[in-house]
């Protein structure tokens, strides 16, 4: 039988495509449309050409912020990966257990970012919160709102704290993907720990890994609330990220222009980065034959 | 429209784009897409290889005027031999 080609499926995609259309084309075309131009307010407008491109390129603040953010999100992929694949790896597979460490493990996932913000601006605090209280009695010296190395270790354990749930939850999801056959083969071989993990478990996780790094790097890469929420960006600028900084520019001091500039660098990082990663998955699948 | 603050250069450029798009979606009506491997080892197919020419461009526009190499129309023809050999070899 022949099959006829029809391709009016796609018209089924409209729907989808209107909202795309409304909730992010049409938006990231103004920001295009502000970034060359200067304006006061008043929807006025004046033709500005590549000046802002120039000056954002050209600015320190751009670049610190640029550093200070793939900083941070090379710091909580390092630890969140690892981490999330341990834990993966230590959850009981079935039975009663299994489920409440799937119950618990989400619990983290479920909370808004401005209430994990809140909880840990509160545990972090030296006069009322657990954390920054029992730190003080300890004698150790923390105080995020004054101490560089603090705000960072805190922002950096919130985010860990926030988000380890995620990566090792899918981890998990891909082990147990594995089937038993695997692990009967190793044993037969007398495969060590470390060999059934390298040349077993691995392999198998690296598809959901690939996506777990993927959307934790763009999460990460894009984060505002929580540090925003916990350190306001300071002390000085030292946790002032990407986001944090363009927010200040657009709305604190309504440089539109600039702000839209930074934005289009900003989103072109992004796009380059997912591209990569996106890329690196599919020809990992085709590797594998999925 | 006027919210958007259009401008006729940012109005061109999003022709362009768009007719871009739309050509790359009749040629690959017409002479349907056949992935290859190129330099970069992976497998890529016309439409991929306008993604890579389209964000390249932007990066080379960049980097362009970061450095300030030149006058920025002259990174326009740096773009298109860098299109012509995505289009080439990857």
């Amino acid at each position: 039988m022949n099959k006829t080609v029809n391709q009016k499926a796609w018209f089924l995609v409209l729907p989808v495509l209107l909202l795309v259309a409304f909730s992010a084309v049409i938006p990231l075309m103004t920001v295009v449309n502000y970034s060359v131009q200067d304006t006061f307010g008043n929807n006025q407008f004046f033709w500005a050409g590549l000046e802002w491109f120039e000056q954002m390129l050209a600015s320190e603040r751009m670049w610190d912020a640029l550093w200070r953010q793939l900083t941070f999100s090379a710091i909580i992929l390092a630890i969140e990966v690892p981490l999330g694949i341990f834990v993966a790896l230590n959850m009981p597979k079935r039975g009663f257990w299994a489920s409440f460490c799937l119950v618990l493990m989400s619990l983290p996932l479920l909370i808004p970012w401005n209430v994990v913000g809140t909880i840990w601006q509160i545990f972090g605090r030296v006069d009322i919160g657990l954390l920054g209280y029992t730190l003080d009695k300890l004698g150790i010296s923390y105080n995020y709102t004054q101490d560089l190395l603090a705000a960072w270790v805190t922002v950096i354990v919130m985010d860990v704290w926030h988000w380890t749930s995620l990566v090792a939850l899918l981890a998990y999801a891909g082990l147990q993907s594995i089937p038993d056959a695997y692990y009967q083969a190793a044993k037969i071989d007398q495969a060590s720990r470390w060999a059934v993990f390298r040349y077993i478990e691995l392999p198998k996780m690296a598809g959901v890994l690939m996506i777990a790094i993927l959307l934790r790097f763009m999460d990460s890469f894009m984060i505002y609330t929580e540090p925003f929420v916990v350190t306001g960006g300071g002390p000085g600028n030292a946790t002032t990220f990407l986001s944090i900084d363009l927010v200040k520019m657009a709305l604190g001091q309504f440089d539109l222009g600039p702000a839209a500039a930074f934005s289009i660098m900003y989103f072109l990082v992004i796009l380059l980065i997912s591209w990569v990663f996106y890329t690196v998955m599919t020809n990992l699948d085709k590797r594998d034959g999925v | 429209m006027a919210w958007m603050a259009w401008t006729t250069p940012t109005a061109i450029f999003f022709l362009v784009i768009a007719a871009l798009l739309i050509t790359f979606t009749i040629l690959a009506i017409k002479f349907p897409e056949t992935p290859r491997v190129g330099i970069l080892r992976i497998e890529t197919t016309r439409g991929d290889r306008l993604f890579i020419t389209l964000l390249g461009s932007a990066f080379i526009n960049l980097i362009w005027l970061g450095l300030e190499v030149g006058p920025q129309p002259y990174a326009l023809l740096a773009c298109l031999v860098y299109a012509a050999a995505v289009f080439r070899w990857v």
